[in-house]
């Protein structure tokens, strides 16, 4: 039954998913509704409350994290549209250069990146150091443990992971279609607004969901960049986790964090993925 | 029509481009004018610069040297969207987002015509176009036929001065193209439009333009209407590329008049108009079709040749024999597919072909 063979060979995957995926999400799902703790065990008592509790204990946090998640989210397309634009139509034939710089950071690890953006932003490190020196910054000056270097390790961290997207939208758009929007009387401007843009909005919609949920849940960044004011929910999550112990609480805020991020998405795609945006963008 | 005004003028038109550090030259040197309300006609090969061409009539690329005029004035440098012309892509380029009515409606808008306006000229295009009832489609949903006619109406509704359509059959099948030539040919009409069709389909070329320059290597190797291009091609090259052509090469025995007298086995004897003197080698062309094939030697004043008969391939409404001459050069004959399907000779046949003196021509 040759018919049969794609499905055979997706099976492992399948598998992987359901097991490694679908399973720890049920039973973390499982466990926000014990209650208990490590010494004298959990039970599962559905109490829902957890969720109330942590919503309430932990929403200043949250807000901030969807805050810095959005923030970071907008510049980074303000930032690598342009880029992406580039590449797709001024590079010629240094494309694949190009994409492989924008790669490169990833041959280091995500932490030490972060950490040397740390040593980068220190006080009295490389940057601000010698720009005190100069008495171009003031002597009190400073970026680490701010919302500032927060917001500017998110973008850092995933800002390839906007521009790629946009990039293989942009990449896709057949140059003549643009040609066509010339040939009849639109501005450069114009052609941008009616015709590029809206061809390139399926890279965004995936650029943004790309960056905007890992940001929004990144502990690392506030960790290593940010101060006490600056604690994330995935700082949050990961001292309840491993801090506390209080994995019920732990787990009724990661399956919070679950669902607002759901349903902004869900609302975002609305928005932007329908046919009325492009319609609009038609006209 | 009226001459006084051209509706397109090139003038030395020279374009060259930067390609490996090497300057390459894509067209070398054009210059003619299109008539108002004219169907024109570039045909050449790949390669041969006539895309550029146009390009450079749409905006798209600028001259090195030489000027564009549009209705004698110079628009050499104004980019394609102030350009009161319009073009056919070879792949239609809609824009994939929008509905058939949004493709059309997008010049008007960008030229801020007002929506009633719009409204009734995009109604009317889409009526001539046989496109009415269709206009929320998006192109994807649409038939190649039917995209092509959205791309014509998206460019014809601005009413621009000249059309310009780049290969714009060039992807549909057979029957389909064959449809969209008389279909194009009467939209021209209807819109009385100055259309400029670029096409290395020189049967496409030959039905729809009143005029056709033939262009090689960046440069016009003949400007005229169908008839003439076919019947008296001025060079080797238009020979070869329009339909199927006999090439000959022989010596100018004698002149007789305005005849020369070529000769080139022993029994052979051609009569071609043409300068030369006695003892000239002379390239000359004759078509298939005005060659007839006889078994017995033909009346004296046509040209005559003899030869073998190689290949004897039926082809339907007429037959095609390939026969070789004595010095080896291959001569292709059409011969109507007679009444009772009989052929004249068959392979290995010895054969007197002969065609009178005017249907050849010498070629530079």
């Amino acid at each position: 039954m040759r018919r049969w063979t794609p499905y055979w060979l997706a099976l492992p995957a399948w598998l992987w998913l359901a097991i490694f995926l679908v399973v720890p999400i049920a039973a973390m799902a499982s466990v926000s509704l014990t209650t208990g703790n490590l010494i004298d065990g959990f039970t599962q008592t559905f109490s829902v409350s957890n969720y109330s509790d942590a919503i309430a204990k932990y929403s200043t946090q949250l807000v901030r994290s969807l805050v810095y998640g959005g923030v970071a989210t907008v510049i980074m397309l303000v930032l690598g549209y342009p880029v992406a634009y580039w590449i797709a139509f001024k590079a010629g034939h240094r494309k694949s250069m190009f994409l492989f710089l924008l790669l490169l950071p990833f041959f280091v690890s995500f932490v030490l990146r972060t950490i040397s953006w740390g040593f980068l932003l220190a006080d009295d490190g490389i940057l601000l150091g010698t720009l005190k020196g100069w008495g171009v910054l003031p002597q009190d000056f400073h970026v680490l443990a701010t919302t500032v270097a927060v917001i500017g390790g998110l973008v850092y961290n995933f800002l390839p992971f906007m521009i790629l997207p946009i990039y293989v939208a942009l990449e896709r758009v057949d140059p003549r279609v643009i040609e066509a929007s010339y040939d009849l009387y639109a501005s450069r401007l114009s052609t941008f607004r009616r015709v590029v843009l809206p061809l390139s909005l399926p890279g965004v919609f995936a650029g943004v969901l790309m960056t905007f949920v890992p940001a929004t849940a990144d502990p690392i960044n506030a960790q290593v960049l940010g101060g006490t004011s600056n604690t994330m929910i995935g700082n949050i999550v990961q001292t309840e986790y491993l801090v506390n112990n209080d994995y019920p609480t732990a787990s009724a805020i990661s399956f919070t964090l679950m669902a607002v991020l759901l349903i902004g998405i869900f609302i975002y795609a609305r928005a932007l993925g329908t046919e009325n945006v492009l319609e609009a963008a038609a006209r | 029509m009226p001459e006084d005004v051209p509706a397109i003028e090139l003038d030395g038109v020279v374009k060259e481009y930067l390609a490996h550090g090497e300057t390459v030259q894509a067209v070398k040197g054009v210059s003619l004018t299109i008539g108002e309300g004219e169907f024109f006609s570039l045909l050449g090969p790949s390669g041969c610069g006539k895309t550029t061409t146009m390009r450079m009539i749409a905006g798209f690329e600028e001259p090195t040297k030489g000027l564009v005029k549009l209705l004698g004035q110079d628009v050499t440098n104004v980019p394609p969207n102030k350009r009161d012309i319009n073009m056919v892509f070879q792949s239609y380029a809609l824009f994939p987002h929008m509905n058939v009515w949004e493709n059309v409606a997008f010049g008007l808008r960008r030229k801020k015509v007002a929506e009633a306006e719009i409204k009734q000229r995009v109604g009317d295009i889409l009526e001539i176009v046989d496109l009415t009832g269709r206009e929320k489609r998006r192109p994807r949903e649409m038939s190649g036929g039917q995209q092509q006619r959205v791309a014509l109406a998206r460019a014809l509704v601005n009413r621009p001065r000249a059309l310009l359509l780049d290969e714009p059959l060039g992807a549909l099948d057979l029957k389909l193209r064959q449809q969209m030539q008389t279909e194009l040919k009467r939209i021209q009409r209807e819109v009385g439009i100055t259309f400029v069709y670029v096409t290395h389909d020189q049967s496409e070329a030959l039905t729809m333009s009143d005029r056709i320059a033939v262009m090689n290597d960046g440069l016009v190797e003949q400007l005229a209407d169908p008839r003439e291009i076919y019947e008296r091609p001025a060079s080797k090259f238009v020979a070869g590329f329009i339909g199927t052509s006999n090439l000959l090469s022989g010596t100018v025995d004698a002149v007789d008049g305005d005849l020369l007298v070529v000769r080139l086995g022993e029994h052979d004897r051609i009569l071609v108009p043409g300068q030369a003197a006695a003892g000239d080698t002379v390239d000359l062309t004759v078509r298939p079709e005005k060659i007839t094939i006889s078994t017995e030697r033909p009346e004296a004043g046509l040209s005559m040749v003899q030869g073998t008969v190689g290949e004897l391939t039926y082809l339907g409404t007429y037959n095609s024999y390939a026969v070789a001459l004595a010095d080896g050069t291959e001569i292709t004959v059409f011969q109507q597919n007679a009444i009772d399907s009989s052929t004249t000779a068959e392979r290995g046949d010895t054969v007197w072909l002969s065609w009178r003196p005017q249907h050849s021509y010498t070629l530079s």
